[in-house]
């Protein structure tokens, strides 16, 4: 019984064990949703999929179905990232705890009900468990925007503080984490509202089909609006989070900051905007362009960060010894690099296609905008997905070749893949369309390749914590145990400070 | 070692999908005959369906629509009547498409014009001549002696592709009729049925088989000859028949339509306001099976050609 119950609460009491759990539970359904689509249908695997677990697959649901998909994987990672946040931000204990359960409760019930209702038959009380997990999900976030409250006086920075601060010592990378904390609060209370005329007015379509009507409705613009917001906002999220894994500081933090508070107000507001005003996309670009500069300037930062380190012991370091030492470690390196590879994969993309859409996406059929479209996002999901990995990665002790080598795979591999897949949705602008086979079948190939054996190393990944966690003194007895002392360390620091509160208090009425 | 060894298996994986590629343009297929009557037409008759992926029960009047997509046999013999009575030109013709004006050597004739708003994105079709085929390309199933067209024998029974939607008009327009609605098409492909509150997702039903129809890595018998992307079938191929040892199920549509679910896109004659987009039905041998759900479309500019799309008319 102590077995379990020791494991039970490393998984489900401390912020590693429910990052473990979370990131299991995105293994598991990119395993066995996954193989619903792409090559998977073409090698058979989805009749066995559906054969054996009996799912209830209505041709006219199949959008529905996405939908609630992407829903249930977006309420985990964003429920790993907030475990992320508690732990690394400073808070109250009892505020980590409401907010952990919270949020866990909230994304398991979203994930559970959601899939059930989705792809095993429309039970509508699953339905409506599923709009609690969510509820729950969106009442951590109110929470979180609670604790993050920048404003406390316990949370203000000092003048000499190495971080960005405000004038008034407003710790300014908390309020990045807070304004994004807020923005997705609004911008998940649009997909809600819309969400909420479902079947009165408002019919399930995913945004890439709509993209040539001339005439949307308003919900179909909040919807829009939202799916492009929250996935922007996450990319944001683990941005900020990997700076301070990296303890971003210094004058190029004091220019990120501002920067990115800018940069997340303002695409919130034109993503969101979309709905009512024209020139929406105006207040994007702009508000984009803040945020990728911040995220440039962190980049800028943890890479001279890395070369510094590595080069400690050399006088004069040339150009291959800083070059060794920046790619020394590939979980320190690559979030950094996934950055920057985005901009060729995702924002150059993004731009290109506003650029030149009248000149050569608009020329081509519905089709092909649509791959290019949904290419671009399920690239800047993953690429957020592979971040979070290298993180989880390096909370997890990954050490020597094992580190080098889970590094390396996940940037190289997930790179192939992703790059495959902007120069197959590009491929009209290179080879004519009776001669596509080739390059389809070369990208495809790559694609299917590079992901396919991303998703082994993450199995292999799972596998090795869950083997862990079936030992007395693993990995995980050490996480839990580092996690309790600093807990404990915590406490111990808030209850001093509390008790020279009452004191004072005392003090002041007994005068 | 090991690590070359990864990164040599890498690089012969990449050589040999590049390596066995052919072009569609340089495919010649064995002529296979399914035995469709491509000069038939079904009648449709006046009443309500269910329209759309949302099933909204929608009236249409009554129509004659193809059984088949119009072949490239067809499609050559409209092009030599045209011709002769001064219908179409051959020769150099100015092509717009969103901001670009290119020129391209093929057949074309006049057209009037579309209303235009100058709404946002709005493309202009102008009235003038307009390209109905290109024949310098690679791909197109048709020769041009200097005097008249003919179909390329294998090809002469597939559906007629790499034709605009200028040329597609001009086919209906010129022997009377014209290019199916958007409701029309739809009607015709999946009939009034409901099964548990949903009209049929394919012609034939409910679920898709490979060998239900064309469309990319189904393997069907042209397919397994060059390669997953394929290539286009004759018309009325998913007969039922088993041709050279590939067996094919019976894949019409309630009104015994061939081919409304994958082979080629056929061109909708629907000219909507404030886009002028032409909208495409069916899916094709290019796509994977969720496009051939009998209400997914696809859209391009009426100048827009290719080897995966195709036409058929109705009256």
């Amino acid at each position: 019984m102590q077995f379990v119950k020791d494991r039970f609460d490393y998984l489900f009491r401390s912020t590693r064990g429910l990052t473990l759990v979370a990131i299991a539970v995105v293994s598991v359904i990119t395993a066995i949703f996954g193989t619903l689509s792409g090559p998977m249908v073409e090698w058979g695997i989805k009749d066995i999929t559906v054969r054996v677990l009996g799912m209830k697959l209505v041709e006219a649901e199949r959008e529905g179905r996405i939908i609630m998909l992407y829903h249930t994987i977006a309420m985990t990672v964003t429920a790993i990232e907030v475990y992320f946040m508690t732990e690394m931000l400073s808070m109250k204990r009892h505020e980590q705890t409401i907010i952990n359960g919270v949020i866990t409760t909230g994304y398991l019930t979203a994930v559970i009900f959601g899939l059930l209702f989705a792809y095993w038959g429309h039970n509508f009380i699953f339905h409506g468990l599923f709009l609690v997990g969510q509820s729950l999900v969106f009442f951590a976030g109110i929470l979180l925007a609670i604790a993050l409250n920048p404003w406390k006086k316990e949370y203000l920075l000092d003048k000499d503080s190495p971080h960005a601060r405000s004038k008034g010592g407003l710790d300014l990378e908390r309020v990045a984490f807070f304004v994004m904390a807020i923005a997705m609060l609004i911008s998940a209370t649009f997909g809600a509202v819309t969400g909420s005329f479902w079947g009165n007015g408002h019919e399930t379509f995913l945004g890439e089909d709509l993209i040539r009507n001339p005439h949307k409705t308003e919900l179909q613009k909040a919807i829009i609006g939202h799916l492009h917001i929250m996935l922007t906002l996450l990319a944001v999220g683990i941005t900020l989070i990997v700076g301070r894994w990296v303890k971003f500081k210094g004058v190029l933090h004091k220019i990120a900051m501002p920067l990115m508070i800018i940069g997340i107000i303002g695409t919130t507001t034109g993503a969101l905007s979309v709905v009512w005003l024209e020139w929406a996309h105006t207040i994007i670009y702009v508000g984009s362009t803040f945020i990728m500069l911040a995220a440039l300037m962190w980049v800028i930062y943890s890479w001279d960060m890395l070369i510094k380190e590595g080069t400690a012991g050399i006088k004069k370091p040339n150009f291959f010894q800083k070059m060794g030492a920046l790619l020394k470690d590939p979980l320190k390196f690559g979030p950094g690099w996934q950055m920057v590879f985005m901009n060729f994969t995702v924002s150059g993309v993004g731009i290109f296609m506003a650029v030149k859409l009248e000149e050569i996406f608009r020329v081509w059929p519905h089709r092909e905008e649509r791959i290019t479209l949904t290419g671009h996002w399920h690239i800047l999901s993953a690429l957020v997905a592979t971040i979070i990995l290298m993180y989880f990665a390096d909370l997890s002790g990954l050490k020597g070749k094992v580190r080098k080598w889970f590094g390396w795979a996940i940037i190289i591999l997930s790179d192939v893949a992703f790059g495959s897949a902007t120069v197959f949705s590009m491929k009209r602008l290179f080879v004519d369309e009776i001669n596509q086979q080739g390059v389809v079948n070369t990208t495809m190939l790559l694609m299917d390749l590079g992901l396919g054996i991303v998703l082994v190393i993450l199995a292999m990944f799972m596998v090795w914590r869950l083997y862990d966690l079936l030992q007395k003194k693993g990995h995980w007895a050490n996480e839990y145990a580092a996690e309790r002392r600093l807990n404990a360390e915590t406490e111990l620091v808030e209850q001093k400070r509390k008790i020279e509160e009452l004191n004072a208090i005392l003090k002041e009425v007994s005068k | 070692m090991k690590r070359t060894l990864f990164i040599l298996t890498l690089l012969a994986l990449t050589l040999a999908a590049c390596g066995t590629a052919p072009s569609i343009g340089a495919i010649t297929p064995p002529f296979v005959d399914p035995g469709i009557d491509p000069e038939s037409w079904a009648v449709v008759p006046a009443g309500v369906f269910p329209y759309g992926q949302h099933d909204h029960m929608t009236e249409v009047n009554g129509y004659e629509i193809m059984v088949t997509d119009v072949t490239n046999e067809q499609y050559a013999r409209f092009l030599n009547e045209a011709l002769a009575d001064g219908t179409i030109q051959v020769g150099e013709v100015e092509v717009e498409a969103g901001e670009l004006v290119w020129r391209e050597t093929g057949v074309y004739g006049a057209y009037p014009g579309d209303p235009f708003n100058g709404y946002e994105h709005e493309e202009e079709i102008k009235a003038g001549n307009k390209l109905y085929i290109a024949t310098t390309i690679e791909g197109l199933r048709l020769t041009f002696d200097g005097t008249q067209f003919a179909a390329i024998h294998e090809y002469s029974n597939h559906p007629m592709t790499m034709v605009t939607w200028f040329g597609a008009n001009a086919y209906c327009q010129y022997y009377g009729w014209r290019l199916p609605t958007e409701i029309e098409w739809e009607k015709a492909a999946r009939g009034t049925e409901l099964v548990n509150g949903h009209g049929l997702p394919y012609p034939w039903g409910e679920h898709i088989e490979r060998n239900n129809a064309n469309y990319y890595s189904s393997f069907d018998l042209f397919e397994k000859m060059f390669g997953k992307l394929g290539n286009t079938t004759p018309v009325g191929f998913f007969n039922g028949k088993t041709y050279d040892g590939y067996a094919t199920l019976d894949s019409t549509s309630p009104y015994g339509l061939y081919d409304m679910a994958g082979n080629v896109w056929q061109w909708m004659g629907d000219d909507y306001p404030d886009q002028h987009y032409r909208m495409m039905r069916g899916g094709s041998f290019y796509t994977y099976e969720v496009d051939l759900r009998v209400w997914k479309n696809n859209s391009a500019g009426p100048q827009y050609y290719s080897p995966q799309v195709g036409f058929r008319c109705a009256r």
